[in-house]
């Protein structure tokens, strides 16, 4: 291996900065690694044609003495579902197959200007829609632990890009689990920040009131330096929070737990939970208490509620947000005849089997003489789960839970399944429909499977590092015990 | 059609209702900034947000709300301190999201009302409510008989319209107006239209389409207290149309009632040249446009503060400036109706505030130049004459350096396009003649021609002068003033 690649984000950035080598190099020594093993991983749809010469301007500029963003030079991978110039965006989808958009998302263009080398795009769930990549419409991605297993989803192809060392970061989006899933069971560092605190204007929408993008790194520190230049207020998003945006940086610096309040959520335990998750999970706890974090149990009684709830909103919201996909402006266009017609037939054609069973959900629980007792009555749970979540952050200043109840699972497993799908988003679903901030960093290899897990570390609304403190306090404390990250562990290629 | 329409109101009675289309005159579209100037090339004013491309996000313009709370304010309606926008949803080629946003059960104005003058009278219509939305794009069918989208043979859709903000606002059904009913409805827009107007919110063309109606009518039988289906009659784009709408339909569905079949709840189309409606698409089959709150805008706040700002800040309405205009004109309530219907309010006001009397202003608009606008099938304010001109021709005859025949050959010289009414007398040569003694001359020949009367007036009978005035004016071409001939006949014969 290239040891440019195992290098961090931060590392990266400084190194290019100082000269030491060149963002053309750094580029090259991770497309040389594509190029290598993404045939057996498939983390990518799409590589960057000009990420050499993207890598060559930020080298011109350090040579002519300009000034350098904080990303300068490190190579990005993105989800397919940001809207970028010069990139096809096709969400995984059919039926977007070969659109080349206009015009740049507002995500996007601040990692531009930030000096990122934007690699390539990543493969997705169609539409962000599941939590394994099985629904891409281009075939799954592998996870680098074992080429056998699903990478999660929806954002999987971001987590194994950067699990298998073909990027340092990566961006994802979050609308039910769909950046911590995948970092969970990748074993990296994902986070979804506080809803409105990353611009949503130009990501590609499946569930418009939950979608959150946001960072994959190796490290803490580096999903914290991504988040950070990735966020800020937008005026093109009615919903973008107009505040300063939380210092995670600083507060992945200094993984400092002492004093903490840290509340275990009982309810997102027990029954259906994979011993060895449980067991390692467990164990952080007791390790952040060891910390001096001060640990109590806290119950949050409507997350229960949380499941059924989301799969009533966000299908709902993707029924409407998925209309647009009518084959008369552009992406595929199939069938004759009327303009009906094409229509029915377009996405008949270009939408996959998890795409229309979401459509027809949120349609059904839209429709009038059922919205109240389906979307009203989810509603009504969203309003509870974040009352939950508010006398919760009352007593302490993080929650903490498992982020998925199992590791890994097999290609194909799940795929005739939707339930069991649904469940992989269990613990994390609560954050997207409150809103709040909420992370997953490596905690350890299930004893079972010795596949990662990860520890989810939930913070109130822009108070996102308060996560990356913990996280940070974790990641030191378990890379001290075990001697290396824990990706060191990952096997499933052979180099 | 066998059922006339008054025998149709001895038997029912109609109750209508009105929803309007209002284009909002902000110079940017509702989510976006793309302008909105009318008649550009197709697909020159749009960008991701208006051509809803995937990842793109909509964002309110606060103009358009304001100008919302004006229309709001101006209709007497409260307005809400909290509201959201909804997404109505289904599927159409000229709406880029396939869905519109719009607001469904949180309107931003409701409970108002617009008071209606008709025959001297008023009519109280109450409004339900004012709410914002975007406007869709166009289509244009191409090939097949009826324009339509059935039968086309391909369609060309330009997206320069869509997400232009529009307000719509509905009134409450009217009811009690009977026989009248046609036209109370085209007072009302009209009202309606002039209200918009002095608010200074929309150029409010019908004819382009920024102001369109449809009309809801259905029948009771009279004394059953009981309403009947309704259908609702789109796109009605004229003053004239929304009066023959809802005439036609009293008529058509007292006829379908009267064979003891019963309305069909259904959208019909009016057509301009029948002046009646023919069914569109049934409504029975009730398309579900499964509404929910807009989740990528947040919700819509006005302060108080903003409120009282933007009241404050309201123009003279229409009402409370005839009341001022009609005192002031002394003009009873049908004299002022006549100048409000003639369309001749803006250019009457405009001349007496030039110095004219306004009995002189309201008589040359109304009179002459109101003949020759119907001539021309214009409104009176499009002729090619000003307030500036005519006030100068009332001038001119107070100072009796014109009499009114001489006055009306100014007015055509100056819509001939001769030039100032200044202009025009001197170039025709049409000043009064005002010499004594030329006109001395004309009088005694005169009277030498007609000896016989010269005698009648000797002998008291001072009408018969009129014959000697006539033959003068006549020997002067009319440039002679006729109350001073008049005076100069009598001095001659006492």
């Amino acid at each position: 291996m290239n040891e440019l690649i195992t290098k961090t984000a931060t590392e990266l950035a400084a190194a290019v900065a100082d000269g030491e080598v060149s963002a053309a190099e750094v580029t090259a020594a991770h497309l040389a690694r594509i190029e290598a093993i993404d045939g057996q991983v498939k983390a990518f749809l799409h590589i960057a044609s000009d990420a050499v010469r993207q890598a060559q301007e930020i080298d011109r500029k350090r040579a002519a003495g300009e000034r350098l963003g904080r990303l300068a030079g490190v190579p990005v991978a993105v989800k397919d579902l940001f809207a970028t110039v010069g990139m096809p965006t096709t969400c995984g989808s059919r039926i977007l197959e070969g659109w080349h958009p206009p015009y740049e998302s507002t995500i996007t263009s601040r990692l531009r200007d930030a000096g990122a080398i934007l690699i390539g795009k990543t493969n997705m769930d169609e539409f962000a829609m599941g939590s394994s990549t099985e629904n891409s419409a281009y075939g799954p991605s592998h996870n680098p632990w074992d080429l056998s297993l699903v990478p999660g989803g929806s954002s999987g192809g971001s987590a194994a890009a950067v699990a298998a060392y073909e990027a340092p970061l990566s961006l994802g989006t979050d609308t039910g689990g769909s950046i911590r899933q995948p970092a969970a069971v990748c074993g990296i560092v994902g986070a979804k920040p506080t809803y409105g605190g990353s611009s949503r204007y130009g990501v590609v929408a499946f569930a418009s009131s939950l979608d959150t993008p946001g960072p994959f790194g190796r490290n803490v520190l580096d999903a914290a330096l991504l988040h950070e230049v990735m966020s800020g207020h937008d005026p093109m998003d009615s919903t973008s929070i107009d505040a300063p945006v939380p210092p995670v940086v600083e507060a992945a610096r200094h993984g400092d737990v002492s004093g903490m309040r840290i509340g275990v959520v009982t309810d997102l335990s027990g029954d259906g939970y994979q011993p060895g998750v449980l067991s390692r999970f467990a164990e952080t706890v007791e390790l952040l208490e060891s910390l001096g974090a001060k640990v109590t149990e806290v119950s949050c009684p409507h997350f229960k509620y949380a499941l059924p709830a989301y799969y009533l909103i966000a299908p709902s919201e993707a029924s409407s947000n998925l209309a647009r996909f009518d084959g008369m402006r552009y992406g595929l266009r199939a069938g004759t005849g009327s303009a009906e017609e094409v229509m029915a037939q377009t996405r008949a054609e270009g939408f996959g089997a998890e795409v229309k069973r979401r459509i027809m959900l949120g349609a059904y629980a839209l429709s009038s003489g059922y919205y109240d007792a389906y979307y009203g009555k989810a509603q009504q749970v969203r309003t509870l789960i974040i009352r939950d979540f508010e006398a919760a952050f009352e007593q302490v200043d993080v929650l903490v839970s498992p982020v998925t109840p199992t590791t890994a699972f097999p290609i194909g497993e799940r795929a005739d399944d939707p339930m069991a799908m649904y469940l992989a988003d269990l613990c994390t679903i609560p954050s997207d429909l409150a809103g709040n901030a909420a992370i997953s960093v490596p905690c350890g290899l299930a004893p079972e499977n010795g596949l990662p897990v990860g520890l989810h570390v939930m913070a109130p609304s822009m108070a996102d590092d308060r996560m990356y403190r913990v996280g940070a306090a974790v990641e030191a404390a378990l890379q001290s015990r075990w001697g290396h990250p824990l990706l060191a562990e990952a096997k499933g290629l052979a180099s | 059609m066998t059922v006339m329409y008054e025998e149709a109101l001895q038997k029912y009675e109609p109750v209508f209702g009105l929803e309007t289309h209002v284009e909002l005159g902000t110079r940017t579209k509702m989510f976006c900034g793309c302008t909105t100037v009318f008649g550009a090339e197709p697909n020159t004013q749009v960008c991701p947000v208006c051509l809803g491309l995937p990842g793109s996000l909509p964002v309110v313009n606060r103009l358009a709300i304001e100008y919302a709370i004006k229309i709001g304010l101006a209709l007497n309606c409260s307005i809400a301190s909290w509201c959201r926008f909804a997404r109505k949803n289904y599927f159409y080629p000229d709406m880029p999201k396939d869905f519109q946003i719009s607001q469904y059960d949180e309107p931003l104005c409701s409970e108002g009302y617009l008071d209606v003058l008709i025959g001297g009278g008023c009519v109280r219509v109450g409004i339900e409510r004012v709410h914002l939305e975007e406007d869709t794009g166009k289509s244009l069918h191409v090939g097949g008989a009826t324009g339509r989208i059935q039968g086309a043979e391909y369609s060309l859709v330009d997206y320069n319209r869509a997400g232009i903000p529009l307000v719509e606002i509905v009134t409450k059904p009217v009811e009690g107006t009977g026989y009248l009913a046609p036209e109370v409805a085209k007072a009302y827009v009209t009202e309606l239209r002039d209200v918009l107007r002095s608010l200074d919110v929309s150029d409010v063309r019908m004819e382009e389409g920024s102001m369109r109606c449809d009309v809801n009518t259905s029948l009771s039988v009279v004394g059953s207290g009981v309403w009947g289906t309704r259908t609702e009659t789109k796109n009605v784009n004229s003053l004239r149309s929304v009066e023959r709408a809802v005439h036609s339909e009293i008529e058509r569905q007292a006829f379908v009632l009267d064979a003891g079949d019963r309305v069909i709840q259904e959208t019909r189309h009016f057509h301009e040249d029948t002046g009646t409606t023919t069914s569109g698409r049934s409504k029975e089959e009730a398309q579900d446009y499964r509404y929910f709150p807009e989740p990528d805008l947040v919700p819509v706040a006005p302060s108080p503060d903003w409120v009282k700002e933007i009241g404050a800040s309201l123009p003279e309405l229409p009402s409370a400036r005839r009341s001022r205009l009609r005192s002031a004109w002394s003009l009873s309530e049908l004299e002022f109706e006549a100048l409000r219907n003639a369309g001749a309010l803006d250019v009457v006001e405009a001349t007496v505030a030039l110095g004219a009397s306004p009995a002189d202003a309201r008589k040359w608009w109304l009179g002459e130049l109101a003949r020759k606008a119907n001539d021309a099938g214009v409104e009176v304010s499009s002729l090619p004459i000003t307030p500036e001109s005519v006030a100068r021709v009332a001038a001119l005859v107070s100072a009796g350096t014109l009499n009114d025949r001489l006055a009306r050959q100014v007015i055509d010289g100056v819509l001939e396009g001769e030039g100032t009414p200044d202009e025009v007398v001197e170039k025709r040569g049409l000043a009064v003649v005002s010499d004594d003694s030329a006109l001395l001359s004309a009088i005694d020949s005169a009277l030498a021609d007609n000896p016989d009367v010269a005698e009648k007036v000797r002998s008291g009978k001072v009408a018969a002068a009129g014959v000697i005035v006539g033959a003068v004016m006549k020997a002067t071409r009319g440039k002679a003033d006729a109350a001073r001939v008049r005076e100069l006949i009598l001095e001659r014969l006492s």
